[in-house]
């Protein structure tokens, strides 16, 4: 070994000399020279903090390794500030999607230059040539059916050219002009998802389009991640515990939520839980990663989740209510949940009754302010009825009585609520309630104890809402009814009933409740449920989370660490939450801006609503003769014109017009100027009439984001509808179901947009699809922010190298737009422009309390009149200056000075507005802006964000919670005194990941390097949540709710539909076909749900698009273990790979998430076109509840509230393909 | 006593959430390069399967490993004369296509398409050819189980299950297996080699093949019986698994380990005498292995050992290492962590604590075996058969296997009662033989596992 041997003579040498050890090894007769090559190769030369802006939640710090210029590789940063001794450590932070990012740098998928279609280019270089200026040489290519026709149908059959950055700009520019200028601005939209993953990047196009008019489209309701329970009962869009509070839990409960796969980063927290003693218990149709690590798995049958929950809510109530109350849940449902409050029932025939709405002050004839806004609890002490602090009502008075103290506001002391009026009542009734199965509805008779009532003259019965949860879940008081018996009685909601829909063992259903709920007992409320997709992205997600949640609230267990509900499905939390919304949303320069709900936009601009086939009578309460309309698009209408969803484009006229038009003389006569006419029939709601070319979606801009490869649910109504190209549906549009509102109009348009833009770093399936193609930055080429509700950190992007080619980061690209679109508006724009922006009632606003009792007040029907910001959106008057978008954009905007905050809380940011022109200079590159900070770089508005934003900056978190006192008259300011000073800088984070500040932002507190968890402020400080009680609510009183049979949480099966109808266009197969239920979960080998192209990922599983089936089902058409097939619908065809397994269980089949149709994919037999997208045998169906609006916590919020783009009960057909049927469609 | 330092690794299954990140971080760091687009250095596989390359631990066929032949060891490939006989035909060794034909995609086409009747697509490609192919099996074909239902009756570790196992939905069992050189005691690849080109390095036991005098003959491939000598196609020679000692010798974990965000990997040194590794291997008894591996390790506090060691030249932080070695603590302390294939007789340096898994009733009407406070699933109701985990890790000795589990499930149970704020039973311990101290320092390897501790 030690004899040294030229590296020469070994080459020559084949034979070595080898030296005994000992009998059994041998020692190498060479020197170690050679050892030098792997030295070399892990030599490098620099290390550059940054992540990944994928969607995916980590939110991880990467250490990027940089070798002769050249990204080399890219490992995990294990810097995090310490969860303290005790407990694990977030460090390593990163997956393998992650740890193979950099393959895209320098890959042959990297966009390096701008790239538009031939067909389109050509057009463009010859109108240009022809008409001399741009706006007029895109209106001539527009206007032209033909031309416009030829460009839109080559959308995705290839011929990019290159092209340069000056003509692209020039392009887009002209082609928004010509809209704004021919149907208004909100006929511009943009895409870009999840801020949180790239804050900067979100907000360079969102700035630029909210400047300009145009609206930004919504995703995370879009994408069905939006949990709609969670603002329905808690007035918050997500609030979660950081993942490192999953160790604190003593019992979890891991719903449809795939840990490893999808949260890859902290799954250890999961796994090392178990070790301190901490049961857990799976949900999951499959075997899927996260069952291999629990001690229980229930194997439900999809989409029966409710049913297991409902049967669990009863054993809790039964066992732990009822049986034997406890102390700590009954104290906790007093205190925190709306169990006590009285709700109204109406008498139907005297013999029966139906639960209505909450009684208010106002029905008991008390007059204080807002007093149809304050509910009623009963007073044990008292024997009375009272009304308690921290209602809305008390919200939205300035009297410093939004707290959650028992007391009642008018200082008459304490109050103890009754939680049942069962041994004061006046007598028991029988209550008919709604219920639903898979294959139909019934209605459940069940007796309830009352209190009666003298209103309006009239005697009316009253009960708490713990009563009416009891009749519903069946829990058997001994009162009249049709309760069952015991757990085997096969009646709702026993776990004998459930046990028929889901296929778990009833008496597993009542152990792991007994469990979850004895656990919580133990800890005092450290029992959690991890909820993800699998259970979210189902059209009754609402219902089914709502019957989940009964566990977590009936075992006191939210607002607890440890404890409570754990939600992860997408990305939402921007922790620097103010600072960015400024930014983003162009709010430093005034506003509003225009935000739009992506599943109404795309349900109507795709004309996925002509082709509805769930009519609402299916839907309805059992209660209900029929609903108020068969048809989800007219429920949309509806809100649209009572001010509950936005709807976006518009009008069906320009409004930049109106001002002019209507002569005002101010903003208030403009206003009521569209009023008018839209009372008198003379100007209409766009969505009225959505098929109508004055009311097409123009230009959109697609940034951070693969929305028709990934994101398109009923992708191929997409290609027809919004692209006009291509496309496999068989659907028959003319369905039975038509809209009685809603204009049917002739035939459905095809290739309504005008433009589509796509800037990203990769070629993907919007690439592919749309007109322009350009060159993005990646993540290791730009500054930016980062953050997560995974972990309580903000960590920042750095360039590792500067954009190669001629990538821009998106911040430049957007700047360097409005500079072209500035330039080309001083000739077409030479004036100040007044926009006449609606926006609907939001949530956290004032017009939150607009629409008391929940009662549907129609003005198109009753003739009553229309009042914006009553029962009709707001209106406002905003002024546009083209010739000053860029300014703007690259100069923070003086009104922050005054206002700024979230969530109903408001401050202002004077001082830091002006340490912020030290910090990051002032914006010279204007002319009238001279002195803002300035905005100029991504690195800047990175700056701006910490420095605006209470969680980043203490100076501001003291003013936030100063602000939050004075709305709840409790103490709150010692949760940040601590920190008070930090100011978070981009450089610190830079340095290491810094821990974010405590802020009323957010629900939780860190105080004291405690671990997140949500509510625990509303716990412990008693500040009320954001709803229409101030509590958690299991009740939602809205009119709607009581019309879908949804007051309480309810069990609701999937949708009742089949692969195709009569009248489809169904394939002739001859061979076996099967037919299975169609799921997409998240994919292992995905970045999250965008990329899964790149090689490293594409080697590790099988190369392609594929779909796991059961080996039984497969074994019965034929299909073996990576045989190629065909899987269909009426919606669209798939072709791909089978994955036979038998994790599966039968009757299901999974294409997991992202698989898009450019990789691999051969064509279909049946469309005679390449196999689609995984959302190609998707669409979209929109449900009313979600739509509810200027309804307390039922109003809307962007991206908060609002339908969710659900897609999860589709059927499909498979068939097996045959190697010869294989077709590469080279052609 | 002959000691020796060796660095060793301990993979906590129980742990392992089957990410790949130590595979992809391996390959970036190590692999992604021409000729080496096929080697995963570190590899993840889903049990039961026949892994990567297919059927590596079939030494029927494989031929990996060593043998007891009339009491001596013997590769099982053959003698060295064999070898010599045979030097420029190995029958033995290994087919790419048993590993995987490595692709790419012409992805350029996307950009570079001319305008068409149809859209463009990127087709898979031969990284060894450049022709167009179909993809038919890869470096995890069989994650989470794909297509197990058939390939697992050919996985050898489901000897004995025949007629317990039926690979149906009701019973699914899974478990993931990372895999890297063992950088073993007794490597065969270094006996295989005729250029000796392989060596064990003397101050660490990290297992290299020197690039300049490797000769292409490829024994050391055939004669691993795991699988983890692979031969550059480009170079023309064999590589594998460096330990990452460019790393280690820095003070830096391997990349797979501080990249693992499972957090299950622990790196450490132990001392073991290598005068005794001869007689170890060769015990007669393949469930006698695991013991005998065992005594070849010297307790680092032993000041007779102590005394050794510096005699032997290592340092005074050498020697410390090994006395706070995490390795040490959990393969010979508390026992949890074991062996790949000790039957190999390849002395392997990287052990496995096995899984636990969930109870196999929940689809019938089972609940009656469970108290409802919660005691922890009984071992032998799990889903992974103790057998399973036997034939992978102690030579088929299910007793050891029960013994690890009920350590993890007593440790589980012990920690519920102070996360509770009750007293834990004692009885408990005394069954695994275990103290409060012990148990404590179990859970805070285990659960706790700070960077500093890991490493």
């Amino acid at each position: 070994m030690n004899r040294k041997v030229a590296p020469l003579l070994k080459k020559l040498r084949y034979f070595g000399q080898s030296e005994k050890n000992a009998p059994h090894s041998e020692v190498s007769p060479y020197g170690r020279e050679s050892e030098k090559v792997y030295r070399r190769r892990w030599q490098h030369d620099k290390v550059v903090r940054t992540t990944h802006g994928v969607n995916c939640t980590g939110s991880c710090s990467w250490k990027v390794h940089v070798k002769d210029g050249i990204i080399a590789w890219e490992s995990q940063q294990t810097d995090y500030p310490s969860t303290g001794p005790g407990l694990p450590e977030y460090e390593p932070r990163g997956c393998p999607r992650g740890a193979s990012f950099s393959w895209y740098t320098y890959s042959p998928l990297r966009i390096r230059y701008p790239y538009v279609r031939g067909a389109l280019l050509r057009m463009w270089r010859d109108a240009l040539k022809r008409t001399g200026e741009p706006v007029a040489a895109w209106k001539s290519i527009v206007e032209d059916p033909e031309n416009s026709k030829r460009y839109k149908s080559a959308r995705g059959k290839g011929g990019f050219v290159r092209a340069d950055w000056e003509e692209i700009n020039q392009l887009i520019a002209a082609s928004m002009i010509h809209t704004i200028q021919q149907y208004g601005p909100d006929r511009i939209f943009g895409f870009s998802p999840i801020p949180a993953m790239s804050m900067v990047s979100y907000a360079g196009g969102a700035r630029f389009l909210n400047l300009v008019g145009g609206s930004m489209l919504s995703f995370y309701d879009w994408y069905a991640d939006l949990p709609p329970a969670s603002p329905q009962i808690w007035g918050e869009q997500t609030d979660v515990p950081e993942s490192s509070d999953w160790f604190n839990s003593g019992y979890l409960l891991v719903w449809g939520s795939n840990l490893p796969q999808t949260r890859t980063p902290d799954a250890h927290f999961y796994v090392e839980a178990r070790y301190r003693g901490t049961k857990v218990v799976t949900v999951s149709p499959d075997y899927a990663d996260f069952v291999k690590f629990a001690d229980q798995w229930l194997a439900v049958q999809p989409g029966m989740d409710g049913a297991l929950a409902m049967a669990m809510t009863h054993v809790i109530l039964k066992e732990f209510y009822v049986d034997q109350p406890t102390d700590y849940f009954t104290d906790y449902v007093k205190k925190f949940t709306d169990l006590p409050f009285l709700i109204l029932l109406k008498g139907e025939g005297n013999d029966f009754f139906v639960a209505d709405r909450f009684l208010r002050a106002s029905d008991l004839g008390m007059s204080s302010q807002h007093s149809e806004w304050k509910t009623v609890m009963w007073d044990q002490r008292t024997d009375r009825m009272k009304v308690p602090n921290g209602t809305i009502g008390h919200r939205w008075e300035q009297d410093g009585n939004w707290n959650l103290h028992l007391d009642d506001a008018s200082g008459e002391g304490e109050i103890d609520p009754a939680l049942t009026l069962l041994g004061r009542e006046d007598e028991v009734v029988t209550l008919k309630i709604p219920h639903f199965e898979p294959e139909g509805k019934t209605v459940l008779y069940r007796g309830v104890p009352v209190k009666a009532i003298q209103r309006n003259g009239k005697t009316q019965y009253i009960t708490t809402v713990f009563d009416l949860l009891l009749a519903k879940t069946g829990v058997s008081r001994g009162l009249p009814g049709d309760d069952p018996a015991d757990y085997d009685d096969p009646k709702p909601y026993t776990p004998a009933w459930q046990e028929k829909l889901t296929g778990i063992d009833r008496e597993t259903a009542a152990q792991i409740a007994r469990e979850f709920a004895q656990n919580a007992v133990d800890s005092e409320g450290r029992s959690m449920i991890v909820m993800g997709s699998g259970i979210n992205h189902w059209y009754h997600s609402d219902a089914i989370y709502r019957t989940i949640l009964n566990l977590v609230l009936l075992t006191g267990s939210q607002g607890v660490n440890g404890g409570g509900w754990a939600h992860y499905v997408g990305q939402e939390k921007v922790r620097p939450l103010e600072g960015w919304q400024t930014i983003a949303m162009a709010r430093d320069w005034g506003g509003p801006p225009r935000l739009m709900n992506g599943t109404s936009f795309f349900y109507f601009a795709t004309e996925q609503w002509r082709y509805e086939d769930q009519g609402m009578g299916d839907q309805v309460s059992p209660l209900m003769e029929q609903p108020r309309y068969q048809h989800g698009g007219d429920y949309n209408y509806l809100a649209t014109r009572l001010g509950w969803l936005p709807s976006y484009p518009q009008f069906t006229e320009n409004p930049i017009h109106f001002y002019k038009k209507s002569g005002a003389k101010n903003d208030d006569e403009a206003i009521q100027y569209v009023v008018d006419r839209i009372k008198n029939k003379e100007l209409q709601f766009a969505v009225k009439n959505p098929s109508h070319s004055k009311n097409f979606p123009r230009v959109m801009f697609v940034w951070r984001a693969n929305l028709i490869g990934s994101s398109a649910k009923g992708h191929e109504y997409f290609l027809k509808h919004l692209l006009g190209t291509h496309h496999a549906n068989m659907d028959d549009p003319s369905s039975d179901l038509t809209t009685q509102e809603i204009d049917w109009g002739g035939e459905a348009p095809e290739g309504k947009l005008d433009l589509m833009i796509h800037v990203d770093f990769r070629m993907n399936g919007t690439g592919l699809y749309s007109d322009l193609v350009l060159p993005a930055a990646t993540w290791y080429e730009k500054y930016d922010l980062s953050s997560t509700d995974m972990h309580p950190f903000v960590h920042p992007f750095n360039p590792a190298i500067a954009p190669p080619w001629e990538s821009r980061s998106d911040w430049d690209f957007f700047k360097k737009l409005a500079h072209t679109f500035s330039k080309l508006a001083e000739k077409h724009f030479p004036e100040m422009v007044k926009d006449v922006v609606a926006s609907p009632l939001l949530h956290d606003s004032r017009d939150e309390i607009a629409q008391p009792y929940g009662r549907v007040q129609d003005w198109e029907k009753d003739g009553s009149e229309p009042v914006p910001g009553v029962n009709f959106p707001r209106l406002h008057v905003v002024e546009r200056d083209y010739r000053k978008v860029y300014d703007k954009f690259i100069a923070l905007g003086p009104m922050v000075k005054e206002q700024i905050g979230a969530k109903g809380l408001g401050w202002n940011a004077k001082e830091e507005y002006d340490r912020l022109k030290e910090l990051i200079g002032r914006a010279s590159e204007t002319e009238e802006y001279r002195d803002c900070p300035s905005l100029y770089t991504d690195r800047n508005a990175a700056e701006a964000i910490l420095s605006l934003s209470s969680s980043t900056n203490g100076s501001l978190a003291m003013k936030a919670w100063e602000e939050a006192e004075r709305k709840t008259g409790q103490k709150l300011k010692d949760l940040v005194e601590e920190r008070s000073e930090e100011h978070i800088t981009f450089q610190e984070i830079t340095s290491q990941p810094r821990q974010v500040l405590s802020t009323p932002v957010y629900s939780g507190t860190e105080t004291g390097n405690r671990r997140y968890s949500p509510f625990t402020t509303n716990v412990e400080r008693l500040i009320p949540w954001r709803t229409l009680t101030g509590r958690q609510q299991f009740y939602l009183d809205h009119e709607l709710m009581l019309e879908f049979g949804e007051e309480l949480p309810t069990f609701r099966a999937p949708l009742r539909k089949a692969a195709f109808y009569k009248g489809d266009r169904r394939p002739d197969v001859k061979r076996k076909e099967i037919a299975l239920r169609y799921l997409t979960p998240h994919y292992k080998w995905s970045y999250h749900s965008t990329y899964w192209d790149t090689l490293p990922m594409l080697t590790l599983f099988r190369g392609g698009p594929h779909v796991w089936l059961n080996n039984e089902d497969a074994a019965e058409v034929g299909i073996a273990d990576n045989d190629w097939l065909e899987m269909y619908n009426r919606n669209g065809v798939v072709v791909a790979r089978a994955v036979v397994s038998h994790r599966l269980p039968r009757g299901v089949v999974f294409m997991y998430h992202v698989q898009d149709r450019y990789i691999y994919v051969p064509g279909s037999t049946i469309s005679k076109q390449r196999g689609g997208t995984f959302n190609s045998p998707t669409r979209i169906h929109v449900k009313p509840t979600q739509m509810i609006g200027g309804y307390a916590q039922l109003s809307y919020g962007f991206n908060y509230y609002g339908p969710t783009g659900n897609q999860r009960d589709e059927q499909v057909m498979i068939r097996r393909l045959s190697e010869q049927e294989v077709d590469w469609l080279e052609h | 006593m002959n000691i020796k330092a060796q660095f060793g690794m301990v993979m906590n299954l129980d742990k392992c959430i089957g990410c790949h990140t130590c595979s992809v971080t391996c390959n970036n760091t190590w692999t992604n390069r021409p000729g080496a687009e096929y080697m995963w250095w570190n590899n993840v596989e889903t049990k039961p399967g026949i892994g990567y390359p297919k059927e590596w631990e079939n030494q029927d066929e494989r031929k990996g490993g060593w043998v007891l032949k009339d009491g001596e060891l013997e590769l099982r490939a053959g003698k060295r004369t064999n070898k010599l006989l045979n030097i420029f035909y190995n029958p033995d060794v290994t087919p790419i296509d048993d590993y995987y034909e490595p692709w790419t995609y012409d992805y350029e086409t996307l950009i570079e398409s001319p305008e068409k009747q149809h859209q463009p697509v990127a087709r898979p490609k031969s990284q060894l050819t450049g022709d167009y192919m179909e993809i038919e099996w890869g470096p995890n074909w069989e994650d989470d189980l794909a297509g197990v239902h058939e390939t697992g009756w050919r996985d050898p570790n489901m000897r004995g299950l025949e007629e317990e196992v039926k690979f149906q939905f009701e019973q699914t069992f899974m478990m993931y297996l990372p895999r890297i050189c063992e950088h073993c005691i007794n490597p065969p690849c270094v006996a295989s080699c005729p250029s000796g080109a392989i060596y064990k390095r003397d101050e660490d036991g990290i297992v290299l093949v020197d690039q300049d005098a490797c000769r292409s003959w490829r024994f050391c491939m055939t004669g691993c019986p795991y699988k983890k000598v692979y031969f550059n196609w480009r170079t023309h020679k064999a590589e594998k698994c460096t330990f990452c000692f460019p790393r280690i010798e820095v003070g830096q974990p391997t990349i797979c380990s501080e990249t693992c965000v499972g957090r299950l990997r622990y790196i450490g040194i132990v001392f073991y005498d290598l005068d005794k590794v001869e007689e170890a291997a060769s015990v007669t008894d393949e469930k006698d292995l695991y013991q005998a591996h065992l005594d070849l390790f010297l307790d680092p506090h032993d000041p007779k050992v102590v005394e050794e060691a510096r005699k032997a030249g290592y340092a005074d932080d050498w020697i410390e290492a090994a006395q706070r070695s995490p390795i040490y603590k959990l393969a010979v302390e508390q026992k949890i962590a074991l062996p790949l294939h000790p039957e190999y007789r390849t002395m392997p340096m990287v052990w496995y604590v096995p899984p636990l898994s969930p109870i196999m009733d929940s689809f019938g009407n089972g609940v009656d075996g469970i108290h409802p406070q919660m005691i922890f699933p009984a071992i032998d109701d799990m889903r992974i058969p103790i057998q399973y985990l036997a034939n992978l890790f102690t030579a088929g000795d299910t007793e050891v296997i029960r013994s690890v589990l009920k350590k993890m499930v007593v440790m589980r149970s012990y920690m519920r009662s102070v996360q509770l704020g009750r007293q834990p039973d004692q009885n408990l311990l005394k069954q695994i033989d275990m103290t409060e101290e012990t148990l404590r320092e179990m859970y805070e390897l285990a659960a706790i596992a700070k960077y500093s501790d890991r490493y």
